[in-house]
């Protein structure tokens, strides 16, 4: 059990490429951290700094209160699982959780002791004699992880391990991993590509994008404080809605369409507006609303995913199935859900609450209460 | 070979030799997710300032005595001339090489060896791919016929020749049996046609298996999926073919060209050989047979060096051939 | 979705007769006796004779000095063709393994100097490879006989490749098992490597055994004579007389293909793999 500090790192090619750009995370004893971001954008690279199977370029990983620049993966307290298993198809289950065991001269009976505890743990006590191959995609993910947890090491990290799982197996192992990971209490880094994992598995996730954080923070914090358009159009599905748009004193116009919001003062005129899906509704004929063209439905069941456009743009509503659709629909938005970035550099406007007219701290605890 | 529909297409690999042998092992694959990295090396590797040569050396030692040191030698004495008496050398400029090519009867040969090198490679390469492309339509007995097709592959170029020989004896063969009943009378050894029309005989016989053998792996290695498109998209069978077929049989085609054409060049050695049986005056011979006649029976140092390092310029070519020009109109998948 | 039709069965049957009917042949022709050949010509029915032909070929000093006898070049073949084989396993598995497993300096030029022997076969250096051989006193030895057909990178190759395609993340899962060079080669990469191994030791095998060129300049001592190397002598010595000895003539051709062929047979799906997935 220990902690994790990556400060300043970043990893520079031969040819120049920066893959990953002065990266600093705080990892506390136990804490589980998913790096997620889409493919390229550093996350692996990073994992694998910190495995030792990628020389850091530059900065410093600790774990526990020592610095593995550059110690050898095996002497670095860690254990990996790999998206392909990596199992060594040769061996048996057995020798595979073994292996590492064996070249670290552990005695026998300790090595038996171990391999069973993680055997009965994940439930492959009946596979022990079998070779990977005999083996399911599920059954292997697990002895993968068996793998990782004889070692008994300060830190798991995990490469998309789930990756090569059928949909469906995908969300059982998911919560196993995270059970067993809060049965264990040992340091986790798990890296995925997948939004949705990354939100049910981390305490706190780090969103990475061209090699930089763009945020770090609990899954519903970041969830319904993006940091910027990045985070936004990443995290959560469907994809917040984006619109750029023009104030005009608390008026927003986007094209020709026009949304009341009550109060925005200190924001710039230029803007962009996000909103999720599932903050849109039907807007009373009353109220002040935008006109969203219907292009097609999908029905989830639960709700429908409305898309269409609204002024051009494209825009995705959750209604309620109950709502009838017509071609045309009017939709509207509590001004408290709404999302305000910097239209040049996507990064979030915070300032959007003190525009609020001096009711900050009703703000803020809207904020809290939503989060 | 298990061939079974679902392995091949899951290797995605069309017929390129050296593909996707682990995974098809292990059902093992990359991630399709993951950025292609370099293909040269691992992305993770040992260091270590002296293993790697220490693993190197037996091979490197056998390739320095056995390879470089032969070949430059072949290099240095084609531009020598040898006193027959063994007293020294002489250096003789490129005068080895303009007295070779000069000599009709080298050039005569290099015709021959031209003319040999590609019938025997277009009647291995098109029989191979007959036979292939029916084994592959049959279900029935499919793996009998390929178990009985290959074994000629094992038998050596000279056995092959033996066994030539015997079927075009004077007096027991059946082959010079059945030319006799169309009134043509061969004599294998005595006339020159004759002779050079059982060499190619032989060697393309001999050939066969190999060519047999990739056609079949790679028309197996054509996804199942891909067939059945083709299948609907394509009423005839001979179109279908000539328009999917063959196209993505194209890698394995061009690979066994170029391993045909040396075949014929190098590996026929065996067969002329017994075929000649060391009597090569009214005999056809190809070049590298003409190298060992006049390095070993002629003492020709000189001569044969200067012919050697002409083969070797011939394979040059042939080898940046098949890296420039061919591959890139090739479809690779 | 195949309509086996009756044409692709006469296609087939015609070339399995072209590929199997002259070995059929040659094996029944070599049970009977010479002198019944010479007047009835070739036999696709078995004669009489087998066991006394076969003993004869065996067992009977023959050849120019009447020093060698089938049985010392069968066993020749098998030390050419094992040796070969299980050399250049050991040689190129060590030597591709350094070339994808280890960050060297030298490793680029290293590997082009692996890949040049590809481009030129022993035919074309055949004269100084044999003055090379003389200078080193190698003529009419084992070691003369084999080691120099190692000095070409194909199993060197065909490994690399291999390895190549075996996972990265198996290396990497190793070393967090803290696995160094050593341990990974003979833990992981040699099991791994069996199958190919075995698929490899065939390919050469037979590639060995049926070596012709470099035993024929290599011995003259005929005691160190290859069955494959013999067969001229074959030729010139039985089918030059009189009533040539077809059947023993046979008898050796038969004997200097079994061993190969009865490999290629019952390994085939090995041999099939090695060879195809080999890039040769």
């Amino acid at each position: 059990m220990a902690a994790i500090n990556i400060t300043n790192v970043s990893k520079i090619y031969a040819g120049g490429v920066e893959a990953v750009k002065s990266v600093s995370i705080d990892i506390a004893d136990g804490e589980f951290i998913v790096l997620v971001g889409p493919s390229g954008c550093g996350k692996s690279t990073l994992l694998r700094m910190v495995a030792g199977l990628e020389a850091i370029s530059k900065g410093t990983v600790e774990i526990g209160d020592r610095v593995i620049n550059d110690v050898e993966p095996a002497e670095r307290d860690i254990a990996m699982v790999f998206q392909n298993y990596a199992l060594y198809p040769h061996m048996t289950v057995y020798n595979n959780l073994a292996y590492g065991l064996k070249n670290r001269g552990t005695p026998k009976a300790e090595i038996d002791a171990r391999v069973a505890e993680a055997a009965r743990m994940l439930e492959i006590e009946q596979y022990l004699t079998r070779k990977p191959r005999a083996l399911s995609g599920g059954q292997r993910q697990r002895v993968a992880m068996g793998r990782a947890i004889v070692r008994k090491p300060a830190a798991f990290l995990f490469d998309e391990p789930l990756s090569n799982l059928d949909a469906k197996l995908r969300v059982t192992m998911r919560g196993e991993i995270k059970q067993l990971q809060k049965r264990l209490g040992t340091t986790s880094l798990y890296v995925t590509h997948d939004q949705l994992e990354a939100m049910t598995l981390a305490d706190r996730l780090v969103v990475l994008n061209g090699g930089q954080i763009e945020q770090i923070g609990r899954p519903l914090d970041v969830y319904h404080k993006p940091a910027s358009t990045f985070v936004a159009s990443f995290i959560g599905s469907p994809a917040m809605n984006l619109l750029r748009a023009t104030r005009d004193g608390t008026r927003l116009h986007f094209g020709s369409q026009v949304l009341e919001t009550g109060r925005l003062t200190a924001l710039p005129t230029e803007l962009t507006v996000g909103f999720r899906a599932e903050d849109l509704r039907v807007a009373r004929t009353s109220e002040q609303s935008l006109a969203m063209k219907v292009d097609y439905v999908e029905e989830l069941g639960a709700q429908r995913l409305v898309h269409g456009s609204v002024d051009g743009k494209t825009l995705t509503a959750a209604l309620s199935p109950e709502i009838e659709l017509a071609d045309t629909i009017a939709l509207t938005i509590a001004p408290l859900r709404l999302h305000f970035f910097d239209t040049t550099t996507g990064k979030r406007l915070t300032q959007a609450l003190d525009g609020l007219g001096g009711r900050r701290e009703v703000a803020s605890a809207l904020e809290t209460a939503v989060g | 070979m298990t061939n079974t529909p679902s392995s091949s297409a899951m290797s995605g690999t069309l017929a390129t030799p050296a593909a996707g042998g682990f995974s098809r092992l292990f059902g093992l694959r990359k991630s399709p997710t993951r950025p292609p990295e370099d293909t040269a090396a691992k992305r993770v590797q040992f260091n270590s300032p002296l293993l790697p040569y220490l693993f190197l050396a037996p091979q490197m030692a056998i390739i320095f005595i056995f390879f470089y040191w032969p070949s430059v030698q072949a290099i240095h004495s084609s531009f020598y001339l040898e006193d027959p008496f063994g007293f020294g050398s002489t250096f003789v400029g490129f005068a080895n090489y303009t007295d070779v090519l000069k000599s009709g009867e080298y050039l005569s040969i290099a015709r021959f060896t031209a003319v040999f090198t590609a019938l025997v490679t277009f009647f291995s390469l098109a029989i191979g791919l007959l036979l292939a492309v029916t084994a592959d339509g049959v279900i029935k007995g499919n793996a009998t016929y390929k178990t009985l097709l290959i074994w000629v592959y094992a038998i050596a170029p000279p056995v092959a020749g033996l066994m030539g020989m015997m079927m075009f004896d004077q007096h027991i063969g059946p082959l010079v049996k059945f030319a006799a009943f169309f009134g043509w009378d061969i004599k294998v050894g005595l006339y020159y046609t004759d002779t050079a029309l059982a060499m190619i005989v032989v060697s393309v016989w001999k050939q066969i298996p190999y060519n047999f053998i990739f056609f079949l792996s790679g028309l197996q290695g054509i996804p199942v999926s891909v067939r059945e498109a083709a299948l609907m998209d394509c009423r005839s069978g001979i179109r279908r073919f000539w328009t999917v077929t063959l196209p993505l049989l194209a890698p394995t085609a061009f690979f066994l060209l170029i391993i045909n054409t040396t075949y014929a060049l190098f590996d026929t050695f065996g067969v002329i050989d017994v075929m000649v049986k060391d009597k090569a005056a009214n005999n056809p011979i190809t070049l590298v047979y003409k190298v060992y006649m006049d390095g070993f029976r002629g003492n020709d140092l000189g001569g044969s060096s200067a012919q050697s390092v002409i083969l070797m310029v011939i394979v040059f070519v042939l080898t940046i051939f098949q890296f420039r020009f061919i591959e890139r109109r090739v479809h690779y998948s | 979705m195949h309509r086996t039709r009756l044409f692709d069965h006469v296609i087939l049957l015609f070339g399995v007769f072209i590929m199997v009917g002259p070995l059929l042949v040659a094996l029944m022709t070599s049970s009977h006796e010479a002198a019944d050949i010479h007047r009835n010509g070739l036999s696709l029915l078995p004669g009489g004779h087998f066991v006394d032909t076969y003993e004869t070929v065996l067992t009977k000093e023959g050849g120019f000095t009447g020093r060698i006898t089938g049985l010392r070049m069968m066993m020749n073949s098998l030390i050419l063709g094992i040796g070969f084989a299980a050399g250049k396993i050991i040689l190129s598995m060590l030597a591709a393994y350094a070339l994808v497993y280890f960050r060297f300096r030298f490793a680029t030029i290293t590997f082009w100097m692996i890949f040049t022997t590809l481009l030129l076969p022993l035919e074309v250096r055949i004269l100084p490879s044999y003055e090379v051989m003389n200078t080193l006193n190698l003529t009419n030895t084992y070691t003369g006989l084999i080691v120099p057909l190692l000095a070409s990178a194909t199993g060197t190759f065909y490994f690399r490749q291999f390895f190549k395609s075996i996972p990265d993340e198996l290396l990497e899962a190793a070393r967090i098992d803290g696995a160094g060079p050593f341990r990974f080669f003979i833990d992981v990469i040699v099991p791994l490597s069996k199958t190919m191994m075995a698929a490899i030791f065939i390919i050469m095998f037979v590639y060995g055994w049926n070596q012709y060129l470099w035993p024929t300049l290599m011995t003259t001592d005929e005691s160190f004579f290859t069955l494959v190397r013999g067969i001229k002598q074959i030729l010139l010595v039985w089918v030059g007389s009189n009533i040539p000895d077809y059947n023993q003539a046979f008898a050796l051709a038969i004997l200097a293909m079994l061993p190969p062929v009865m490999i290629v047979m019952i390994f085939q799906r090995w041999f099939i793999k090695g060879l195809t997935e080999s890039d040769k």
